[in-house]
């Protein structure tokens, strides 16, 4: 049992799975800074710095794992995939469909995501829901660091292209490049349990498509990823002593997506909170809805989720984010409609 | 354009930057704080030749253009503050900085304000025929593939564009050298455009070439390119990791980082000795650069270099001095005044 950081978990798993794999390559910019003790110890030829090209670096790790390598490549945040969404949407994910199943994209991309430390809307958003729509992509948000290392084991073992999201305010090393700076005068409001936490030796494994139940309840069922799991949590240990029992699920994949877990739990409470850091239409809160709908059943439902551009303003995005008391208050009115 | 006007400009682009360090420190400016100290000549030298109707696309380091072109420096201060009186209501921040008064605008995606600059130039030459569109770009981002687009775009089109590439030598923490092929004015010859090179250190010089290109721009000629070289003295942002390290070397992120890279140099299993001594080779050439372009006030710096070349008008530079001084000084006192939070 080791323990880590969320991100240093990731780095583990990588690390790991190049001295296995040796078709195993890493591609980003700034990579030999970010990642500077896997470019000591694999060398300028597998540890690739890329220019600031994203349409170009994600592009060409489709190509060259479509050709025999296993390329995993880094974004700097998950929103500048913007940048490179033609090779995501339209060639890597597509790829399995065109060919008929004969050919597939093992590829795995790295993105930082998610806000809670005042970077503005171009910067701190969570983009799952976007991702996850995607058919032909699986898209995993770990929310602890053994969850981060299984993950990334899980997806460097698989066929297919693999979208993985890092937390950054779980993961200590971007949070105190990009929010922290080595300031004394900032505080960011981190989950303990999912920034540092055991890494099991040998570790334990995570298939795609199976959620956690993180805390166990009967009256309302709480479906989040990431930093919601946490703040979910937090909300169900108060509402506790408010006599309102909650379980909270952790869906650590969201494409595939463990419904029988979601199913099962909502059958039990007969309602269902989604929280959720990405925007609030189209999206994850949408998708439970239609799932326990389409299971059959019929709950009782509400959501907190992002609902516009995230502001810079430090209380603003608190308040635009599904933080602690806006879970509180959506259980609370939930709890109260009859079953 | 008088050298004292230009470096009065420069001050205040100056002023500002080491005001917002301040505030950054004070835990009062929140996430990325890209300072543009030493790019003070390039921003003086262009924006002084823009007028009403001219549309501005910057980039995630955009305060030393904004103060140049005129921008209030009260609601400016506010918007880096969080608050709900800034420039964008505290919703934009520093790298989204939004001047729609002087068609303004900041993006902080690499690449982005070479298309954006180019409908700006766009819309001028259907609506204010003489008006041009101005994007400022890093070296790196010329990398980017909408960038490379917009080189053929603007020239196909023939546009009333002026790119101006603030060459500083990164790509973010990586030297753009090593990720980069080619030279950055051929690329833009290369699509037709008419590019000239600039010592960016140098005011006067960057203003009288802008100065033509600008001219040929608003005159019908097609976009232009003007390529200047100067330093990047705060690093990527505030707070840079690489910079950390140069100013604080028996630090804990040093050995922290001595740690990673030894440890991951010594695992076993991965590249051979030759390929791992290459990395550490290439870790401790990047550690350099950082170092030789940290050096504020050094013999690079814009500030130092504007200041001796009005070493005869020692008087009037220190006038200014004192004024720019007393004006952001009270501009960031009045900004941190009452009213205009978020709770």
């Amino acid at each position: 049992m080791v323990e880590r950081s969320l991100g240093r978990a990731i780095d583990q798993a990588i690390g790991d799975a190049m001295a296995r794999d040796e078709t195993v390559v890493l591609i980003g910019e700034d990579i030999t800074l970010l990642r500077a003790a896997l470019f000591a110890r694999y060398g300028a030829e597998r540890v690739l710095t890329a220019p600031i090209s994203e349409g170009a670096f994600v592009g060409a790790a489709a190509g060259a794992a479509m050709a025999g390598l296993r390329p995993i490549v880094e974004l700097f945040m998950v929103d500048f995939i913007a940048v490179a969404f033609d090779a995501v949407l339209n060639h890597v994910a597509k790829l399995p469909g065109f060919s008929g199943g004969r050919w597939t994209c093992p590829l795995l991309i790295r993105a930082p995501c998610g806000a809670w430390y005042g970077d503005g809307g171009q910067h701190g958003q969570a983009l799952w829901g976007t991702l996850a729509a995607i058919p032909g992509l699986t898209v995993v948000v770990p929310s602890t660091p053994a969850d981060a290392y299984a993950l990334t084991t899980t997806a460097l073992a698989h066929d297919g292209p693999v979208i993985l999201l890092e937390p950054k305010l779980l993961s200590e090393e971007w949070l105190e490049m990009l929010g922290r700076g080595g300031r004394d005068s900032v505080q960011f409001d981190v989950p303990p349990d999912g920034s540092r936490g055991p890494v099991a030796d040998p570790p334990a494994e995570v298939a795609f498509g199976s959620a956690v139940v993180r805390r166990e309840g009967t009256d309302v069922t709480i479906c989040s990823v990431a930093v919601g799991v946490h703040r979910a949590l937090e909300a169900a240990a108060a509402l506790a002593s408010d006599g309102v029992s909650c379980e909270v699920i952790d869906l650590r994949s969201l494409r595939p997506l463990d419904e029988a877990t979601v199913v099962r739990s909502v059958r039990k409470t007969g309602r269902l909170l989604v929280v959720d850091e990405d925007y609030r239409e189209f999206g994850l809160s949408g998708e439970l809805a239609a799932r326990t709908l389409e299971a059959g059943l019929a709950p009782r439902f509400a959501r907190v989720c992002v609902e516009d551009t995230l502001p810079y303003a430090r209380a603003l995005e608190e308040a635009a984010l599904p933080n602690t008391a806006r879970i509180r208050t959506a259980v609370q009115a939930l709890a109260q409609v009859p079953v | 354009m008088q050298l004292t006007q230009l470096y009065r400009h420069m001050a205040r682009s100056r002023a500002v930057e080491l005001a917002v360090e301040k505030l950054w420190n004070e835990g009062l400016v929140s996430g990325e704080m890209h300072l543009g100290t030493g790019e003070e000549a390039v921003a003086a030298g262009v924006v002084t030749h823009m007028s009403e109707g001219d549309g501005l696309a910057l980039t995630h380091r955009c305060t030393p253009a904004l103060v140049v072109r005129g921008v209030a420096l009260v609601p400016l201060f506010r918007e880096l503050l969080g608050r709900s009186d800034g420039l964008c209501g505290g919703r934009g921040g520093h790298m989204h900085l939004m001047a729609k008064e002087q068609l303004a605008a900041a993006s902080g995606i690499v690449g982005a304000s070479l298309p954006l600059g180019a409908g700006f130039a766009l819309a001028a030459k259907r609506l204010r025929r003489g008006a041009i569109g101005v994007s400022f770009v890093g070296d790196g981002a010329l990398n980017q593939g909408m960038a490379l687009e917009t080189l053929n775009l603007a020239a196909a089109w023939s546009l009333p564009h002026l790119v101006v590439c603030i060459d500083n030598g990164w790509a973010i923490t990586t030297p753009a050298g090593s990720v980069t092929a080619g030279d950055l004015r051929g690329r833009a010859r290369a699509f037709g455009w008419h590019a000239e090179q600039v010592d960016g250190t140098d005011v006067v010089e960057v203003h009288r070439v802008a100065g033509v290109l600008v001219d040929r721009a608003r005159k019908g000629h097609g976009p232009t390119f003007l390529h200047a070289n100067c330093p990047r003295l705060d690093g990527h942002f505030l707070g840079d990791p690489l910079l950390r390290q140069v100013h604080n070397p028996t630090g804990a992120e040093v050995k922290q980082t001595l740690s990673d890279v030894l440890g991951g140099a010594t695992t076993a299993g991965g590249a051979g000795l030759l390929s791992r001594a290459g990395s550490m080779l290439s870790m401790g050439g990047v550690m350099a650069k950082a170092r030789l372009d940290a050096s504020r006030d050094g013999a690079g710096d814009p500030m130092q270099i504007v200041r001796r070349a009005l070493a005869q008008h020692g008087e009037e530079r220190d006038r200014i001095d004192g004024e720019v001084k007393c004006e952001v000084t009270a501009a960031v006192a009045a900004a941190l005044g009452e009213g205009g939070g978020h709770g």
